[in-house]
């Protein structure tokens, strides 16, 4: 295995350990993005993370998802755009688009 | 996610099974398919399994629309592998990088001490002569090879090997002069110009590269390059 951290793995023992767990994919990208379909990141219910879907422009608005859907348990398809100056925090400033699935674990 | 299909998942990734995750975006329901068998709570068309198939081989996630929802298929390969001959000075940090960008990284040396070395804990090491342990890796598609000895009695076999298989890079240290005399050698084995230009010689990607660290960045560099642009 890469020595790259494994998210799913890494997920995976979080589960175990008895934490609640969600998991964001990249499912789809259009333009510049940063980091591929396929791209993961692990949240656990108290926000610890690991892995990434963007360079850091979106983690912080999709962590606070996978919060929620942790304690909801339902599943949620979010959309990042273009990002301007009001919506700095959950844009890209690379101007592409990135489409994230989350998903409770268990 | 349900428990059962990440442990699944898990599992067929620790046997360096392939396997694909379908899951329908709207409902969250999911599917694992291998090779010849599915399993899971998703319902989904047998073309539907089969082009999920299809993405398995090709190694490549798709979405796809359907009647019931968007569905995204995401594919678990085996990492792709870095063979590389010769446990000399340049194979560490070429191990260290390959395994950085994510390669399972083989290193094979038949010569006593150097397989031994300290320097390749934690890394796969075979002390065969390549011929034989590259009958035993059997490289594919997904794996590069890199031969690092000067040595024709180590590199000559292993390049006649990497040849022989659909390892979709290949590459020989050495200098320009080095590479002529060992495509010689190669050709009176029988290969062809066409297969012989498989071989990038001298290896990496000119860059100047004078350190054992600076030589490991340049052919990982052209093993990244093509792996993502294909063959130059």
């Amino acid at each position: 295995m890469s020595s790259e951290t494994d998210v799913l793995s890494e997920a995976a023992a979080w589960r175990k350990s008895g934490k609640g767990v969600a998991l964001a994919t990249v499912v789809t990208t259009w333009g510049s993005s940063p980091r591929p379909v396929g791209s993961q990141l692990a949240v656990d219910d108290k926000g610890k993370f690991v892995g990434s879907v963007s360079g850091g422009c979106i983690e912080g608005a999709v962590i606070k998802e996978a919060i929620e859907a942790i304690s909801d348990g339902r599943p949620r398809l979010l959309d990042f755009g273009v990002s301007n100056e009001q919506a700095w925090e959950v844009g890209l400033a690379c101007g592409g688009k990135v489409q994230v699935y989350v998903e409770k674990l268990g | 996610m349900k428990t059962a299909t990440l442990e699944k998942l898990q599992a067929a990734r620790a046997a360096k099974t392939p396997v694909a995750l379908a899951t329908n975006l709207r409902s969250g329901q999911q599917l694992l398919i291998y090779g010849g068998s599915t399993e899971g709570d998703l319902c989904l068309d047998m073309d539907m399994v089969v082009a999920a198939g299809d993405a398995l081989r090709r190694d490549e996630h798709v979405r796809f629309s359907t009647p019931v929802g968007e569905l995204f298929v995401q594919v678990f390969n085996p990492p792709p592998r870095l063979i590389i001959v010769g446990a000399v000075h340049i194979a560490e940090p070429l191990a260290r990088m390959g395994e950085l960008a994510g390669y399972g990284v083989t290193v094979i040396d038949p010569r006593r001490g150097f397989a031994e070395s300290q320097k390749f804990e934690g890394f796969a090491v075979m002390g065969d002569w390549p011929d034989e342990a590259m009958g035993a890796l059997k490289p594919d598609s997904r794996t590069a090879v890199v031969t690092l000895t000067h040595d024709p009695k180590l590199d000559d076999p292993a390049l006649a090997a990497a040849m022989r298989s659909k390892a979709f890079y290949i590459g020989a240290l050495g200098s320009k002069k080095t590479h002529a005399a060992r495509l010689g050698r190669l050709k009176e084995l029988g290969f062809n110009d066409t297969e012989l230009a498989r071989i990038h010689g001298p290896v990496g990607l000119d860059i100047g590269a004078l350190s054992p660290a600076e030589i490991a960045v340049s052919i990982v560099g052209e093993i990244t390059q093509v792996r993502r642009n294909g063959a130059a």
